[in-house]
């Protein structure tokens, strides 16, 4: 299970609406314990491509990130971006270029007025879906 | 020699290079990771000639990126 807390959740969508009509992008942070994730903190990020279809982030801002990881004690747990206009699943795109076999990688859909936050685990090209909960605090 | 890779302390063996270190860690997907040491960025064709040093703080940055 990975927990995220409804702040977080919100930081990630208020990111991902600013974003528009853009990709926006970003890195998850936290604690394992016992098979669960906990997000603690999320970095957001620039999509350096400036596309509504494509993401980057850039080796820079994912060290900066790591350093304020590390000092306060989280660790890197995977990454997430939105679709502006796709459904929370991962691409071909995304697929092939998931290549942190121990990273989550969190997909929020924008394409209705609801938006969708689910979270994947990418090996080898296959898609698990995990199992998001989103928590108060 | 103690190094510090992805915030965690490590004992390599003196002289090992940044190309020994990805085996050694068994780094997935090395064609797609950037190295920094010390917050410095390590150029690819840099990786088989630089000998981490002691107290050298490594980490692995994955290439991140994706489209829908």
């Amino acid at each position: 299970m990975i927990y995220l807390k409804q702040s977080d959740y919100e930081a990630i969508l208020a990111h991902g609406k600013a974003g528009l009509p853009n990709e926006a992008c970003g890195l998850i942070a936290g604690r394992e314990e016992g098979g669960d994730r906990y997000i603690e903190k999320v970095y957001l990020l620039e999509n350096e491509d400036h596309s509504p279809e494509h993401f980057t982030m850039s080796p820079q801002a994912q060290l900066s990130a790591i350093k304020d990881m590390r000092k306060n004690g989280l660790g890197p747990l995977g990454n997430f971006h939105s679709h502006p206009s796709t459904p929370s699943r991962p691409s071909e795109e995304d697929k092939r270029l998931a290549l942190d076999p121990r990273a989550s990688y969190m997909i929020l859909s924008l394409m209705e007025e609801e938006p969708v936050l689910r979270s994947f685990h990418i090996e080898g090209g296959e898609v698990t879906v995990e199992d998001l909960t989103i928590t108060e605090q | 020699m103690n190094i510090i890779v992805a915030g965690v302390k490590k004992e390599v063996p003196e002289n090992t290079t940044v190309k020994e270190l990805i085996y050694l860690e068994n780094v997935e997907t090395p064609d797609y990771v950037t190295v920094s040491i010390n917050d410095e960025f390590l150029m690819k064709a840099q990786q088989e000639t630089t000998v981490l040093r002691e107290g050298d703080n490594v980490e692995f940055l994955y290439f991140m990126g994706g489209g829908c």
